[in-house]
């Protein structure tokens, strides 16, 4: 199939940007979207010209390194979907396809397709952990966790960090990703110890981010490729408002 | 060169208590003196620059990903080991230790391989108190399953994920550091030279991939965890960043390489489609403990529906040929099965180059939505990637290297022959001999962070007299030259290939003549073909762009360099290893199709000394004995 390609290329973080058109020819269908760029991009180097910059790893849908907006949605639109995982079968011969990166306040931009994305560690950082040290700890056996709630915290756990949620999001909003990490600990008894501390930490550091407020508009979960369930949010608004209560102040 | 392992004297199982007694502390007042460099944020990375964090010492963390968090670990599927026994069916430290020496076709460390299986179990415990979400029984208590071969069910789960959420343990338990700011981390930083002042590991030079700024950093001790050289294949199940750089150039300045022609290549991979491959996706082995693997007995079949073939058209060639193990055979025999019988013509699908593996009888035992609660999301992944409903037809599936055994050589306490340079996880060739056994990796890297280096570096911090060294050293100089210099001499080639396409030739090149099978001839070709390939890059690449912005082509034309030279000396190691063990598959050496190790010629660790430029490297040994486990010919039949 032939295709052509409106893609976002920005030299560095001060440069405004702009579009650059690619006809890309003779794509086989078999080809994830991110091998149908490095085709793209060895043309582009025998020609003496910089290859377009995008994050991935993986390939496998997992590390949440790539991240890319395609014909308007974060990772392409396709339902749990990260696109490296997006396969060329699914456009059609001589599409137009536009390729953009994450775009939101708190993901400064680097160069073309890749954004800093380390607020994300950073919300961690302030408290998305269970704080024990190595050594010490009681035997994995010794406090029973029921089965629904250790399978309810790893549909939170499975979240992979990517940003699409943010992406996503009129306002830019990280309250998908953080309300995954704060429902998975809070639903584990291991985190339950600390668990107003890490409400208040995290939510204070998304905060100071300069990520959006949630409006409950749904985009996130639409796009996230983990499937990572708007309730979770629902729950994050109950830890948070547990932890006022108990706590006092933000 | 003499390569002490320093292994404790004393029983086996008493080895490592003994050893922990024996080794000195530091005062927990001094350890804020010590400095140390930890490259890499995987399993083992994470770990261990946690685990020192927390004890006091300085730390300093390196990954080349945006976060720590996207580490290669983060891909692994199956679970990870423990010798728990929580189902009570006869497994003990003993029995974790006797499977994985065997599994290793007898050529690891037994003192190293009894330590791994007694902290197993201490690892499962640190990962529940992180509140790792392992899967759970309707009780409470969490479940397990028989993985990759072995006879009881020891692995711990986390659904298909297990990699992802031991990973995101670590990396929040790093992530507490860093927000205590007991750990500096920085992501999207680069090692690109150790340094070594008076024979000792004392700092590294880093390229900053953002702005491509070059710096040293200067420590009492540095760490890799660097993770595994797979892609010297090209296509492997790796992410696309895995690299030998941190370790190659490690091997450069003093530190011996072994075994490096030990590579696991794992028997359930999607096969390849096209010349645009970028990697290989791995199906996870747990799909064999259900799935049944065949392909047609007749060539004229092939091409055939697998609906429209019989049973008794159809060949279970692993239930047939290991009756015992059946579709469980360990990794290397069933990978070199497959190749077998699509060497015979019998292989499937396009190339035919892909086995089958069939949930039809799985789907009619146990229900189509039992399967999918088991493997759904395997079934997913394969869906979108080849775009076939495994439910409804069988997968195909064929090998793919996956995992390297070899890496640099440490001794009983991590440290490589170069004093105050360790090396953990896939990094270090330490655990599995020949052939690494399912789910140990996720173990091993853990073992190693959480619960090996933290003791042993204490001992060489208080038994040295440490020497300051500043980054003003004239040997940090020169490592920051050679840097500059090699990425001044990348840029200038202005040729007519993409790195992507010599490292692209030079995959075809390993998988050809150093892959499934080996011999004599082959190898001696590949070390033909390898300097030539080599010299071909460095006259004719081309690298766009420069050097002071982010620059995704000059990363990875630095470590396709690097590939080029080590693959030249994995070739050496295979051919100079004139027997056939685990992965190691020498054809001259074979009984019935079966690999015959050599033992009383190659019971041994072969470790590679580094001499320069264009001469060839010193091979070393250290014997392996073998006091507790009898020597025998590996058989699953
Ligand atoms: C698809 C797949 C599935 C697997 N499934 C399982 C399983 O089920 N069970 C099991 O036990 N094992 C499994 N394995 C194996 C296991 O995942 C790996 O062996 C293990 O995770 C390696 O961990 P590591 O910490 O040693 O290295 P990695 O996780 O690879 O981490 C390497 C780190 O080093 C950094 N790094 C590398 N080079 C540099 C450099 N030059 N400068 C700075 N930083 C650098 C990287 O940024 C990264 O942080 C699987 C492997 C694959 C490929
Ligand atoms: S919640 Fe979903 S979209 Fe957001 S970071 Fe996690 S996986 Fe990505
Ligand atoms: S590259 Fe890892 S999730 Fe896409």
């Amino acid at each position: 199939m032939n295709l052509t390609l409106k893609i976002w290329r920005q030299k560095d973080a001060k440069d405004i940007g702009g579009f650059e058109t690619h006809e890309v020819r003779e794509v086989n269908p078999d080809m994830s979207f991110l091998e149908m760029l490095d085709v793209v991009n060895e043309g582009l180097i025998l020609r003496g010209i910089e290859p377009i910059a995008f994050d991935s790893d993986c390939r496998e849908g997992i590390c949440g390194a790539c991240s890319l907006v395609i014909n308007g949605t974060a990772h392409g639109g396709h339902k749990a979907t990260t696109a490296c995982q997006l396969h060329m079968r699914k456009f059609s011969d001589g599409e137009t396809i536009t390729v953009e990166p994450w775009r939101a306040r708190a993901f400064p931009m680097v160069k073309d397709l890749v954004c800093d994305r380390s607020a994300f560690d950073r919300i961690i950082q302030a408290g998305g952990f269970v704080s024990v040290s190595t050594g010490g700890v009681p035997d994995a056996n010794a406090i029973p966790v029921a089965k629904e709630d250790s399978d309810q915290a790893m549909d939170a756990a499975q979240c992979i960090g990517c940003g699409a949620c943010v992406a996503a999001c009129k306002n830019a909003s990280a309250m998908l990703f953080v309300a995954a990490k704060v429902s998975h600990l809070a639903l584990m008894p291991q985190g339950k110890v600390e668990r107003e501390r890490r409400a208040l930490n995290m939510v204070a550091q998304m905060d100071t981010e300069g990520f959006g407020a949630c409006s409950v508009t749904g985009s996130c979960e639409a796009v996230c490729p983990k499937e990572i369930r708007l309730d979770f949010i629902a729950r994050l608004n109950r830890e948070y408002g547990r932890a006022l209560l108990h706590r006092g102040g933000g | 060169m003499k390569l002490d392992a320093h292994i404790p004297s004393g029983p086996l199982t008493q080895k490592w208590d003994q050893h922990r007694f024996d080794m000195k502390l530091v005062n927990p007042a001094n350890k804020r003196k010590f400095d140390v460099i930890v490259v890499g944020a995987g399993l083992a990375g994470a770990s261990a620059a946690a685990s020192l964090a927390e004890l006091g010492y300085n730390v300093k963390c390196f990954c080349f990903q945006d976060s720590p968090r996207r580490a290669h670990s983060i891909a692994a599927q199956g679970g990870i080991n423990a010798a728990k026994n929580y189902k009570n069916d006869g497994d003990s430290v003993h029995r974790l230790f006797y499977d994985t020496v065997k599994g290793g076709d007898f050529r690891a460390r037994e003192a190293n391989v009894h330590r791994l299986a007694q902290v197993s179990v201490s690892i499962i415990d640190q990962c529940v108190a992180q509140g790792v979400p392992f899967a759970r029984e309707y009780g409470g208590l969490l479940d397990n399953r028989s993985f990759g071969g072995a006879q009881v069910s020891r692995t711990f789960y986390a659904r298909g994920q297990t990699g992802q959420q031991l990973l995101l343990g670590a990396y929040q338990a790093l992530s507490r550091q860093i927000g205590l700011g007991r750990v500096e981390m920085y992501p999207r930083t680069e090692m690109l030279e150790l340094v070594v002042v008076d024979g000792h590991a004392k700092g590294i030079v880093v390229r900053d991939l953002i702005n491509g700024v070059v710096t040293s950093h200067a420590a009492d001790a540095v760490v890799l965890a660097t993770g595994g050289y797979g892609n010297v294949f090209f296509l492997s199940t790796n992410a696309k960043g895995c690299n030998v750089t941190a370790t190659y150039r490690a091997h450069k300045m003093g530190a011996t390489f072994a075994n490096p022609c030990y590579t696991q290549i794992h028997p359930t991979c999607i096969p390849v489609s096209g010349d645009h491959q970028s990697k290989l996706t791995l199906m996870s082995e747990s799909l064999r403990n259900d799935g049944r693997v065949w392909v047609p007995k007749r060539k004229e079949d092939c091409g055939k529906t697998p609906a429209s073939i019989p049973d008794s058209d159809r060949d279970y060639y692993l239930e047939r040929k290991y009756p015992s193990f059946g579709n469980l055979a360990p990794r290397d025999i069933a990978s070199r099965a497959a190749k077998e019988v699509c060497d015979e013509g019998r292989g499937v699908g396009p190339g035919s180059l892909g086995v089958y593996l069939d949930f039809a009888d799985a789907i009619a035992r146990l229900t189509e939505p039992v399967v999918r609660e088991r493997y759904g999301n395997l079934f997913d992944m394969y869906e979108r990637i080849t775009g076939e409903n495994a439910y409804q037809q069988p997968m195909r599936i064929y090998p793919a290297v996956h995992y390297t055994m070899g890496g640099l050589w440490v001794d009983y306490n991590l440290m490589s022959n170069l004093p105050g340079l360790f090396v953990l996880g896939e990094a270090n060739f330490s655990d599995h001999g020949a052939n690494r056994l399912g789910a140990s990796a996720l173990m091993q890297g853990l073992a190693d962070g959480y619960f090996i280096l933290p003791y042993t570096i204490g001992h060489y911090f208080a038994s040295q007299k440490q020497t300051r060294i500043t980054t003003d050293h004239p040997e940090f100089k020169k490592a920051q030259e050679t840097v500059s210099a090699r990425t001044r001499r990348l840029l200038a080639v202005k040729g007519k290939r993409t790195a992507t396409s010599i490292h692209r030739e030079l995959g075809k090149l390993m998988w050809e003549h150093c892959g499934m099978a080996r011999s004599k001839e082959s190898l001696t070709a590949a070390l033909q073909k390898i300097p030539a390939l080599r010299e071909e890059f460095w006259s004719n690449v081309r690298v766009t762009g420069e050097n002071g912005s982010l620059n995704q082509d000059l990363e990875y034309a630095g470590r396709v360099a690097d590939f080029l030279e080590f693959g030249e000396l994995l070739c050496l190691d295979a051919l100079t290893r004139e027997e056939s063990c685990g992965g190691h598959f020498r054809v001259e050496h074979q009984e019935a199709g079966e690999c015959k190790r050599d033992d009383a010629h190659f019971s041994h660790v072969a470790a590679w000394e580094y001499q320069g430029e264009g001469k060839s490297p010193t091979r070393h040994i250290e014997p392996l004995t073998f006091d507790e486990v009898h020597l025998a010919t590996r058989s699953y039949k």
